[in-house]
């Protein structure tokens, strides 16, 4: 790699790192300062009574509901977009498995994309449904996280907050602000922004089409990009406005719009980790957090950016000049570490937009991708939920070293017992249960060997791809799967569904159960949580069990492939 | 004190015996289905036996003798883990058996008339609640319960294996006696207070054996997630299947992988190590606690000593000996100290409390006074009363007296003598350091002052460092005033003090320490110390305390060795950092199982993925079966770790974790690998 190369991922990174504490300190003075005057007109014009604390039961009820709200507006809207105004491209009503698909990918925070983007959805839908969504779920999923930190910082109590409140707080003073600026930014970069229909242009180049007839027009696709990409990075989200993501040029069209988005990617997931420190009254903790998250990342990343820096065998053969590394499917003006920085932080985060084809990719570059999604997106993860679940990992790892130095285990203070040991148990099993599951019946059923589009160990890697990208919420798309068809429009919906709320669910209850527990003072026996070991201890547990789950998986896959292109 | 009993070789030929007949009991499927973990590996065994018995019949598929040399080896690991248990439970029974063996039938004298002593022969099993019973010299006490009249001394090695006899006496902190144990000489009445059958010897029994075992709130947790980890790998395992015919279609080559495969991989990943262990960890636990003469209400409780933070101990008989004794004389002014010797033995000789014959021991030892012949003096002794506050002789018209600063004071002033200012400051300096001064006067003269102090028990200090050590704080109870209670302490080298404390201030302490969130600890014998005992989450009574003491206690300790909550912390640690050095182990040990199977497994569809072989193993089927082997040979191997427990040194959470991680994790990565070529090795030579 070029010195240029290594100056801009630690650019981007070192960037990212340097809001790490002002965006984690105001976050945690969001979600735990008192209601303002003009805060508390708006709860109660929202019939919210802000003051009302919820049990862990009530908390999760307010959560499914919202949820199952949420995927009802948005397939209402899309099978209804034909009839309704800002059309201007007359999209006709989005199919029904279609419309399920998308609601609950967008819902749940997944942002998987069965369809595409600029050909399908009116600017209705793409503004009051998916973009709407975008903020609501990426809310919602700090939400449940701030409650699983009061479940930490508070004693002897029932109660774990207000879902509403802290959904409107997230929406309106963290999500909102930090788009509107990063919006303008974009659009001062040459990101559309309007709700003027596509435009058609003449080309510079007139070409022709399959048939020999001349081509002198292109028709531009454009709309309201601007907004719905500041929040589709900021938020994890990862949907993009065009089919084709960041790659496309109105997209993400300059170098300090690429850095910008990379850095957004992690931003709000890197920033919680902070929040968290602040809420509980250690910032060590957080930092230690962060650390582990890093520790996972750093060889991943690594890895993606060495394999992608190799020449691909095929073109090799051909005598292709590739001292640039493997450029399929790469974007010429982001080169090798930028695709691979972003292909990495897309996946380590939840986020799941791109800016280069990951189907492309070497084996092993796409092995990194593939298994930070595996291993529960919990290195970095989508806002709020990466950080639960990096924390219930951290329950287990306090377990496991609980047992070895002979105490019960306490994390924060909270002794661990046998009902969180269960519900983290609930956390780690269902997304993996979904991804090995989903799979297996993508490679059994017909309908779903019908899709895909690679032989051997490659299109095995393809339905892998998907299956680990729903069940975890990333929504990241390997490409290569004709996913668009009723079979994985349901079976991909219904990884998403079981892999947010599946997941959520006893993460409230963990913190339900923690809240109400007393705090045991740190003595000399207990186990500090904020030092290089523990550190140490968190990613071997969570390299190991997403080692022992996905290792048949990986080796049949891109393990696979990557030996036999290598023996070629 | 402290007699430990003789922990049994682990391996003793009649346990043996026993446990492989019991291992054999164990396979019944009620058993099993116990332990989800290992049911899954029996249910693995029955699967691959009937699939070696169809290949056998019809000679298709898979070689017969491979499927059945799995099968063979499933079996075996199923029986090793039914063996591990069956060890640790064969050491209880013997344990209860040699309990057993000292209760016979006995007869019980029942008080008809307790006036009269008129009694009436009955079974011992017929007693209820509440009856009198007389015992004499020689009889065994039929039933636990508190003498209500007589002394007697008794003779309880049958519970606690301690020869000397101890004295059982009415009244007081000394008035329980256990049924089983014998009298040697005089006699006792005795109230029964447990009915037969639920007595304390029949708890003791049925606690050793295993046959009231609870599981542990921690082994319940580790139980959820090793249950959830089988699980993970059952997903992975019948996932494995469609991937691989998959896989087959794709590369249009080889076999998709075999349900036998499937079963031993499942088998190889599933944490049988800790599986096959968990029980006989838990169990081996209370054997070695019972062995240090520490009978355990609850695995529970013992569980929780291992989270103590704070002891509370009762300073008198625990940390001092039991009584004041004297140190030294410090004479008055222009007095020759021989004299005062001289006196405060007289004055002590007709005293028969302790510190009055401490006072001889120290004129005797320090002054080479020897005992007076009173034939010879005639002396005319004045005893202690409330009134006087002071005790003495009248001796050739002399009067020595002893007693109370003040007292003598006043006595002395009576006669027209004065308090001189020299042993005013003794007296201060003596009360200053925690002891108790006593002045000797002769007629209207002082001549000095007497020290009694509490004498700290020989090796308490290194006990008290030992528990800091571990993180436990330890605070000394006592009815003493401030300043003695602070001397006491600092000389003991306890952490913090309770003086003057009432039951009242004992439980105040320790509600306030649990609000705090600390796991109180608390040994006591009193039955004033019942209610902070039942309020302690870990309560060690002694087994000379009362019957109120053992009932709110959930530990009794037989040898009434207040610091055995050092032992009964390890026990407690040992347990936990077992079972999480053997999960580590177990889950570490899975990589280079995945190393040996998954190439195996996939050699005819991806030849490619030979290169992940890094053991170079012979062929597929050896490889795969060493697997096997070696799953079930590392069970044997680790049974004595499981039965004698990971050692527990007391040096910081953190240098305890780095070491484990080191020993069980990297270890764990490590062996298999050593240990899977080692076994393939063998495997090739035998199949050639």
């Amino acid at each position: 790699m070029t010195a240029n190369g290594v100056f801009q991922l630690a650019l981007a990174l070192g960037m990212l790192l340097a809001c790490v504490r002002p965006l984690g300190w105001s976050m945690a003075r969001v979600y735990s300062r008192p209601a303002m005057q003009g805060e508390r007109r708006l709860f109660r014009l929202l019939g919210i009574d802000s003051t009302a604390e919820m049990t862990w039961q009530r908390y999760a009820g307010a959560v499914l509901a919202f949820g199952f709200v949420s995927v009802l507006a948005v397939y209402a809207i899309q099978r209804l977009q034909a009839v309704l105004p800002l059309n201007p491209e007359a999209q006709p009503a989005v199919s029904p498995d279609s419309s399920f698909n998308t609601a609950v990918s967008f819902a749940t925070n997944t942002n998987w994309q069965g369809y595409g983007g600029e050909s399908t959805m009116s600017y209705l839908t793409q503004m009051t449904a998916l973009t709407v969504q975008n903020f609501l779920s990426a809310a919602a999923g700090m939400a449940v996280l701030v409650a699983l930190i009061r479940g930490f910082a508070r004693r002897n109590v029932d109660t774990i907050g207000n879902f509403w409140v802290d959904l409107v707080r997230g929406t309106v003073y963290v999500l909102v602000p930090l788009s509107l600026v990063f919006a303008l930014a974009l659009v001062w970069q040459g990101v559309p922004q309007t709700v003027s229909a596509y435009h058609d242009v003449a080309l510079v180049e007139p070409t022709a089409d399959g048939d020999g007839k001349p081509v002198t027009t292109q028709r531009i696709a454009v709309g309201p990009v601007a907004s719905q990409v500041a929040i589709k990075q900021l938020g994890t989200n990862g949907g993009g406005f065009f089919n084709t993501n960041s790659a496309h040029p109105l997209e993400n069209p300059t170098p300090l719009s690429n850095l910008l988005q990379l850095a957004a990617i992690l931003l709000i997931p890197a920033a919680l980790c902070w929040t968290f420190g602040e809420m509980v009254g250690d910032r060590r903790q957080g930092w230690a957090i962060l650390a582990a998250m890093f520790v996972i990342f750093l060889p991943l990343l690594g890895l993606t950016v060495w394999a992608e820096h190799q020449p691909n065998p095929a073109l090799t053969a051909l005598g292709v000049n590739q001292t640039a590394g493997n450029m399929e499917g790469k974007e010429t003006r982001f080169g090798v570490p930028n695709s691979a920085l972003w292909a990495v932080a897309t996946t380590a985060a939840s986020n799941g937009s791109v800016n280069s084809m990951h189907d492309s990719y070497t084996p092993l570059g796409g092995l990194a991708p593939l298994w930070l999604m595996q291993l529960g997106e919990v290195v970095f993860g989508g806002v709020g939920s990466g950080l639960y679940g990096m924390l219930v990992f951290a329950i287990v790892a306090v377990f496991l070293a609980g047992l070895m130095v002979g105490r019960t285990p306490e994390y924060l203070g909270k002794k661990i017992g046998a009902f969180e040991i269960k519900m983290a148990s609930l956390v780690v099993l269902l997304p993996c249960a979904m991804v090995l599951i989903g799979t297996a019946l993508g490679v059994s059923a017909e309908d779903g060997k019908k899709g895909v589009l690679n032989a051997g160990p490659h299109g095995f890697s393809e339905v892998l791809y998907a299956y680990s990208s729903a069940a975890n919420n990333n929504g990241s798309a390997f490409a290569g799967l004709s996913a668009n068809t009723p079979f994985y429009n349901g079976t991909l919906g219904l990884a998403m569904l079981v892999g947010r709320f599946g997941v959520m669910i006893p993460v409230l209850a963990i913190a339900g159960s923690l809240a109400r527990k007393k705090h045991t003072p740190p003595g000399p026996g207990t186990l500090p949580t904020h030092t290089p070991l523990f550190v140490f201890l968190l990613v071997s547990v969570v390299v190991v069990v997403g080692a022992l789950s996905f290792l048949p998986t990986l080796a049949l896959g891109p393990v696979a492939e990557h030996l036999m292109t290598g023996s070629n | 004190m402290n007699t430990r009993n003789e922990a049994p070789s682990l391996f003793r030929a009649d346990i043996l015996r026993g446990a492989v007949v019991a291992s054999l009991a164990k396979l019944d499927p009620r058993t099993q289905l116990r332990n989800p973990v290992m049911f899954a590996v029996y249910l693995g065994s029955i699967l691959t036996t009937l699939l070696g018995a169809r290949a056998l019949s019809d000679g298709s598929g898979e070689s017969a003798a491979f499927i059945l040399g799995i099968a063979l080896w499933l079996w075996a690991t199923v029986m090793f883990a039914n063996f591990a248990e069956a060890i640790a439970e064969g050491h209880g029974k013997a344990q209860a058996a040699s309990m057993r063996k000292s209760r016979t039938e006995v007869t019980a004298r029942r008080l008809i008339d307790l006036g009269t002593r008129q009694t009436a022969d009955v079974p011992a099993t017929e007693l209820r609640v509440g009856d009198l019973v007389l015992v004499r010299a020689g009889d065994v006490i039929p039933a636990d319960g508190e003498a209500v009249e007589g002394v007697a001394s008794v003779d309880e090695s049958a519970v606690t294996g301690e020869s000397a006899p101890v004295v059982r006496e009415s009244g007081g902190d000394r008035s329980a006696v256990t049924g089983g144990t014998r009298i040697i000489s005089d006699w006792l009445v005795v109230r029964v207070t447990t009915l037969p059958g639920q007595s304390f010897l029949d708890r003791m029994i049925a606690m050793v054996e295993g046959a009231k075992r609870q599981k542990t709130p921690n082994e319940i947790a580790l139980a959820i997630l090793l249950a959830a980890l089988t699980l993970v790998f059952l997903l992975v395992v019948v996932t494995l299947r469609p991937f691989s015919a998959y896989s087959v279609e794709a590369s249009g080559q080889g076999q998709p992988v075999s349900l036998t495969v499937l079963v031993a991989l499942l088998v190889c990943l599933a944490p049988t190590t800790i599986g096959a262990l968990l029980s006989a960890i838990g169990i081996a636990g209370m054997n070695r606690l019972s062995r240090s003469n520490v009978v355990a209400m609850s695995g529970r409780a013992v569980e929780a000593a291992g989270d103590v933070d704070v002891l509370l101990l009762d300073k008198t008989g625990t940390i001092t000996l039991g009584n004041r004794q004297a140190t030294r004389f410090v004479a008055a002014e222009g007095v020759i100290e021989r004299d005062l010797a001289e006196c405060a033995q007289l004055a002590s000789l007709a005293d028969e409390t302790p510190e009055g014959r401490s006072v001889l021991v120290v004129a005797k030892s320090q002054y080479g006074l020897r005992g007076r012949d009173l034939e010879q003096i005639k002396p005319h002794f004045v005893p202690f009363s409330a009134k006087t506050r002071m005790s003495g002789v009248n001796l050739d018209g002399q009067q020595i007296r002893k007693g109370a600063a003040e007292a003598v004071e006043a006595h002395v002033r009576t006669l027209g003598g004065e308090f001189p200012e020299s042993v005013r400051r003794t007296v201060r300096e003596i009360a200053q350091a925690g002891g108790t001064p006593l002045v000797v006067s002769r007629d209207a003269q002082v001549l000095g002052v007497i020290e009694l102090k509490d004498i700290v028990k020989g090796g308490i200090k290194e006990r008290f460092v030992e528990l800091r050590r571990m993180g436990i704080k330890t605070v000394m109870i006592t009815g003493d005033n401030p300043l003695t209670a602070a001397a006491i302490a600092a000389e003991a080298g306890v952490d913090d003090y309770l003086a003057e404390a009432t039951p009242e201030a004992k439980l105040a302490l320790i509600r306030e320490y649990q609000q705090g969130g600390r796991l109180v600890a608390m040994t006591g014998d009193g039955t004033n110390d019942a209610p902070a005992l039942a309020q302690a989450d870990v309560a060690v009574a002694m087994n000379t305390g009362t019957q109120a003491a053992k009932e709110a206690g959930n530990m009794v300790d037989l040898d009434s060795n207040p610091t055995k909550l050092i032992e009964i912390v390890h026990v407690g640690k040992q347990l936990l950092m077992t079972r999480g050095a053997l999960t580590t182990f177990s889950i570490a040990n899975d990589v280079a199982k995945y190393f040996a199977i998954l190439p195996a497994a996939f050699a005819s569809t991806y030849p490619a993925l030979k290169s992940l072989d890094v053991m170079g193993l012979s062929t597929p089927a050896n490889a795969i079966l060493a697997a096997v082997v070696f799953n079930a040979l590392v069970i044997v191997a680790l049974v004595p770790l499981a039965l004698k427990g990971v050692r527990y040194r007391p040096v910081g959470a953190a240098q305890l974790l780095r070491t484990n991680l080191l020993v069980y994790g990297l270890g764990g990565l490590v062996v298999p690998f050593v240990g899977i070529k080692a076994i393939d090795l063998l495997l090739s030579l035998v199949t050639g």
